[in-house]
């Protein structure tokens, strides 16, 4: 691609908006290829590559990039961002006509290019189905009805590796007109009646943080988004940065001109490559376009956006430790006071936010405070973007009003159960969240509703389960995420999650003790009051929440000797089914400890008061006879 | 300058690996704040963290080594111990674990005789870690080797991948 002419006024931003709409407008098609993650993963890059072969194959001209007027019926074909719909990929999207394809392999491109492409018809066999209809275009789709898209509005319709794609969509217009048409003030006050709450977790008001910022006097500060999107189960931030990372850049600039800093960092996590390479080619774009960087739009404010690769500590997370990483240190937080907003990286006042807080800033700028309280309830307006997952029907990242119920995201948009079995719980905000059951389902997913119970947005992963699963091993697998992740400053954390996995592991594993329950619940709430961070002031929070919905379980392993949901591979018993076997008596001669008998040509059986559990037994037959239970 | 204390003798072979160290230093700067980016290129060029390279990048940015080897250690990412030419990383986010990784994580370690805490094969073929999650839990379980993310895999799946890589490697050093 061209280097971008640099822009020296709104003006002329205007004028290339204009000129991209035309330009995208004048193209007969576009050919969109779901470039997230997953469908990367699930063979994005053969369909992309058979369909550019399929295109050459039937003449069909395909402009080099977007701009190209001079191609006019020519096509474009390119990689989109991630349209969330992650379980049906890879997902092939042809615009205007904005027909949806699904599951879309390399042999489906020839005819995707003959009869899409080059006569505007649909290819039926790739359209989404039920068991009733046939779903030609996104938005009917059961997925996607019932959400509402703000921040994921352009994620899977515009090209990420094309700055004029999001010019053309009003792209970095809440900028100019912040620029040159706001004070600082007025930005901050704009943010703070919008009512925006950091969609990390916590949900503090972005606008009287930034406001905080402001009024410290100082020659240096910096905006540092966080974007260490740590939570096992959460990957909103890695689709935002990789299908629209101009919307990141865009709202991280606004807030530099409104707290009066010029420098911003963006802390990523080093397991999210493809979101590092599309960042630093937003970055280079947005530079040369006159849009980052020095006097940007001809204008006396600058700002550079630097890059810096996490390296795998999900403590990081927590905005102090992520401040101490940036500057080379071991990432440990530290206390509270002085917030980041007095003294943070390197010393000076700084604003810490999420991807998503960002990513929803110059929506706000561009249509107003008064437009964002539109959506979402009166204390959370706004969306909020899950990532649902587990053992539901609809697996992919999901937006949604602040304030939509469990019920209507986990059976509306999530489609039920994937096994057919019962709705057991769900899981929210990760190691630091809580489990929400069957009584929770009629309750609003908002920070204050979800706080009342004992719970929390986080960073918004929403993990399906079903009652195969065990939930004191879920806590077990919890608890064993953020001991390993303890940075081990505070001593409660430290040892104090240590002894409750332990403990967890005792139980999971046969061993427990009824005083182990009473044991648990002290020691959490001695974790929680007694760590700095929250990692450890959250990380009590699984095993708190299931001894309440779920006591019977935790009951059941340590009395009754079972694991309800038949997870736990301590509880489970080897057997042998008479009708399979045939008495050879070969899994009698290899047992190590002589548990199994029986007579020759006849079938054999287990005596579970010696039995081991090596599962030699199994391994050995050949009739697979010998079953776990 | 201060590092050139600690060069070693001019022409060997630890003094070339230094030469391209101190390249790496002077690309990011020597800074405090430089030190992470440096020890994740470091570990891209030698797949782990040699011992006598920390102590090199300690006195190259005037810190004190313990300072270095608390960073290195303190990340996930960093390893101090030879790596293995093909990694082999299993995701351990929520959503995987629900649908069940365990079966994937049990097959992978007994096709390479590999333990919880025994990572890397004896012949340095394969390194095989448990990683946070990967961020494509819409694919759960998923697996990534070399970069290459497979989703919704199986333990059978897997097994079958190894056996390909092993197969091609060693007809590789046939060669």
């Amino acid at each position: 691609m061209t280097p971008f002419a640099k822009l020296n006024s709104p003006t002329e931003l205007d004028a290339l908006k204009r000129k991209a709409i035309s330009a995208i407008q004048g193209c007969a098609t576009r050919v969109l290829v779901c470039g997230g993650t997953g469908c990367m993963a699930n063979g994005g890059p053969a369909v992309l590559d058979a369909l550019q072969k399929a295109l050459e194959k039937h003449e069909v001209p395909v402009r080099a990039d977007i701009m190209r007027e001079e191609d006019e019926d020519a096509i474009t074909i390119g990689y989109s961002g991630c349209p969330g719909y992650c379980q049906v990929g890879p997902i092939v999207r042809i615009l205007p006509a904005d027909y949806f394809y699904v599951q879309v392999k390399p042999e489906d491109a020839d005819d995707i290019v003959t009869q899409t492409v080059m006569n505007g018809k649909p290819v039926d066999r790739l359209l989404f189905k039920d068991e009733n209809n046939s779903y030609a275009k996104r938005d009917d789709l059961p997925f996607y009805k019932d959400q509402v898209n703000v921040v994921l509005a352009d994620c899977g319709v515009i090209e990420p590796g094309d700055i004029r794609d999001y010019i053309a969509r009003d792209g970095y217009r809440a900028l100019a007109e912040a620029l040159f048409g706001l004070t600082p003030e007025a930005v901050v006050a704009e943010v703070t009646e919008s009512g925006l709450r950091g969609r990390g977790g916590a949900g503090f008001s972005t606008g009287r943080k930034w406001g905080f910022t402001q009024v410290v006097q100082s020659a240096k500060k910096y905006v540092v988004c966080n974007a260490d999107e740590g939570d096992p189960g959460a990957f909103m931030d890695e689709s935002i940065m990789e299908g629209n990372p101009h919307a990141l850049l865009e709202g991280m600039a606004i807030a530099g001109y409104a707290i009066g800093a010029d420098e911003g960092y963006i802390y990523v996590r080093a397991e999210y490559p493809l979101a590092i390479s599309r960042l630093r080619t937003a970055i280079s774009q947005a530079e040369q376009a006159g849009l980052l960087g020095d006097r940007i739009l001809g204008g006396p404010f600058s700002f550079h956006i630097h890059i810096k690769e996490g390296a795998g500590a999900f403590v990081c997370g927590e905005e102090t430790a992520l401040i101490s990483s940036i500057e080379g240190q071991r990432g440990m937080p530290r206390p509270k006071p002085p917030f980041p907003a007095n003294s943070g990286l390197w010393g000076k006042p700084t604003v810490v936010n999420n991807v998503e807080t960002f990513a929803n800033v110059s929506k706000i700028i561009l249509n107003g405070a008064e437009w964002f309280r539109s959506f979402g309830i009166e204390r959370s307006p706004g969306t909020k973007v899950f990532a649902l997952t587990g053992d539901v029907v609809n697996t992919g990242l999901i937006e949604v009003p602040m304030g939509t119920t469990l019920g209507d995201v986990v059976f509306k948009i999530g489609g039920g159960i994937r096994t057919g079995r019962p709705f057991k719980a769900v899981q929210i905000g990760g190691p630091s969240g809580a489990c929400l059951t069957e009584e929770h389902l009629d309750l609003p997913l908002d920070y204050d509703s979800l706080k009342s119970v004992g719970a929390m947005v986080g960073s918004g992963g929403l993990v399906v389960m079903d009652d195969s699963t065990c939930m004191v091993e879920i806590a077990r697998f919890f608890m064993s995420f953020t001991q390993k992740e303890s940075c081990g400053k505070c001593v409660l954390c430290r040892e104090g999650t240590k002894r409750m996995l332990d403990i967890l592991t005792r139980i999971v594993s046969g061993k427990g003790k009824v005083e182990d329950i009473s044991l648990l619940e002290e020691l959490a709430l001695t974790v929680r009051d007694g760590s700095l961070c929250g990692l450890g002031k959250s990380a009590p929070n699984p095993v708190i929440s299931t001894l309440k919905h779920f006591r019977d379980e935790y009951l059941a392993h340590i009395v009754d000797g079972v694991c309800p949901a038949g997870e736990c591979e301590s509880f489970k018993a080897y057997s042998i089914v008479s009708e399979k076997c045939k008495g050879c008596g070969l899994c009698a001669k290899k047992c190590p400890v002589n548990a199994i008998s029986g007579e020759l040509k006849s079938p054999y059986v287990i005596d579970a008061t010696l039995c081991t559990r090596c599962g030699v037994c199994a391994e050995v037959c050949k009739f697979d006879a010998v079953v776990l239970s | 300058m201060a590092q050139s204390a600690v060069l070693p003798e001019k022409g060997s072979k630890a003094r070339r690996h230094f030469s391209r160290i101190q390249q790496i230093i002077e690309e990011y700067g020597a800074t405090e704040s430089a030190l992470i980016p440096i020890l994740q290129k470091v570990q891209d060029e030698y797949r782990y963290l040699p011992e006598e390279i920390l102590t090199f990048v300690a006195t190259a940015l005037d810190l004190p080594p313990a300072t270095v080897y608390g960073v290195a250690t303190f990340y996930a990412q960093f390893s101090l111990e030879p790596k293995g030419k093909h990694i082999i990383k299993c995701c351990d986010g929520t959503a995987c674990h629900v649908r069940k990784n365990q079966t994937i994580i049990n097959a992978i370690n007994q096709r390479l005789g590999l333990a919880p805490d025994k990572k890397t094969t004896d012949d340095h073929r394969f390194t095989f870690e448990i990683v946070s999650c990967i961020g494509a839990c819409a694919l759960a379980p998923a697996v990534v080797i070399d970069g290459h993310v497979y989703g919704q895999t199986t333990a059978q799946a897997m097994v079958e991948a190894i056996d390909k890589i092993e197969e091609a490697d060693k007809a590789e050093d046939a060669q």
